[in-house]
């Protein structure tokens, strides 16, 4: 985000833009909230038997990346998450 | 041969009726002899809209059926001799007609006439799949908005599969000035969401209501819809018209004012 962004309001515009994209991702890669809702909640709970996490700052998605083989682009799954502290294994 | 050109949305109300009587009209009044095809059974519109509706005798489901042959159910348009109306039926479901029906029926219309244009049912079920069964080619309506957007998103991919070879799209209803403001997407945005090609933006013109009202279409007129309407027929046609400037007709005064506004 740039030190302009910070003072302007998001324009309605941009926000349906940005809207449509993320549902349009999900919607082409198939892939219903529910689905995701339990994707999400089954990587937390791998995750969480040898970290700690930050659930605040939680971000998983499907998103678009460049795909290695041909120009075109495939869905792929983005998780973000902060690991608040790593449990000590005795 | 013709050409066989579905215009569809999966949204309703975005315009699809209305973007087939003004194309068809369009490329009547550009000399093509064009037949307009309701596709939307049950629910019957495009009669109203190019102001036939008394004209009707047989529909879409009589020739389909065999209770008439094309030419009786064919109406004549009012202003152009070479456009004409195969009307639907207002008392039957969308499962009267088999999507191989609509395409042996296209394949005959092709050896009379140079444009069929097939106005789609919204939805993505039986109606829809009826519509684009003999199509060569697709115009797929929206409008700037999210719901719109979302649908023909879905349509386009529903189109590719079923192999499709040509399809572009139509911004419909765009405002200029709320695009400015940035409160509505701008058909840029609409095109880098979709990634289809677009063949053109019709702005959100008082005109047009005042045409439906009167069955009349409007495109080829002096207002900017109008306008907008002719520039899609001759893109179809193979022509290159680069996009019309929609803010043309706001008069001097405005213009003037967007001078000083920003760069």
């Amino acid at each position: 985000m740039s030190l302009a962004d910070l003072f302007r309001k998001k324009s309605s515009g941009n926000i349906a833009k940005d809207r449509l994209k993320l549902v349009l991702v999900s919607d082409r890669a198939n892939c219903s909230p529910e689905i995701m809702e339990k994707i999400k909640n089954d990587i937390i709970q791998v995750i969480s038997k040898y970290v700690e996490i930050d659930l605040e700052g939680l971000d998983i998605k499907i998103t678009q990346t460049e795909s290695d083989g041909n120009n075109g682009t495939v869905p792929a799954l983005f998780a973000n998450i902060p690991i608040k502290e790593v449990k000590n294994k005795n | 041969m013709g050409e066989v050109i579905v215009v569809t949305s999966g949204k309703g109300g975005v315009g699809k009726t209305t973007t087939t009587a003004n194309v068809g009209t369009g490329l009547a009044m550009l000399g093509k002899k064009v037949v307009l095809i309701d596709t939307d059974i049950g629910l019957r519109n495009l009669d109203v809209v190019m102001g036939l509706e008394n004209r009707i005798v047989y529909n879409l489901v009589d020739v389909i059926e065999g209770n008439c042959r094309i030419k009786q159910a064919l109406i004549k348009d009012k202003r152009y001799p070479n456009l004409y109306l195969l009307p639907s039926a207002q008392t039957r479901d969308k499962d009267a007609v088999t999507p191989d029906q609509m395409k042996m029926l296209a394949e005959q219309l092709k050896e009379e006439f140079d444009y069929i244009l097939l106005d789609c049912p919204a939805g993505i079920e039986q109606g829809f799949k009826n519509a684009i069964a003999g199509a060569d080619r697709a115009l797929v309506v929206t409008t700037p908005e999210v719901s719109a957007i979302r649908d023909a998103d879905r349509i386009i991919g529903l189109l590719e599969a079923n192999e499709m070879k040509q399809t572009h799209i139509i911004v419909n209803r765009l405002r200029m000035d709320m695009v400015k403001r940035g409160d509505m997407m701008s058909s840029d945005d609409v095109v880098e969401i979709l990634a289809v090609d677009l063949i053109g933006v019709v702005p959100d013109d008082e005109s047009i209501v005042v045409a439906t009202n009167q069955g009349e279409p409007l495109v080829g007129s002096d207002c900017l819809a109008g306008k907008a309407y002719m520039n899609i027929c001759k893109r179809i046609l193979g022509e290159e018209v680069p996009l019309l400037d929609l803010e043309a007709g706001n008069g001097f005064f405005k213009k003037l004012g967007g001078l000083f506004k920003k760069k």
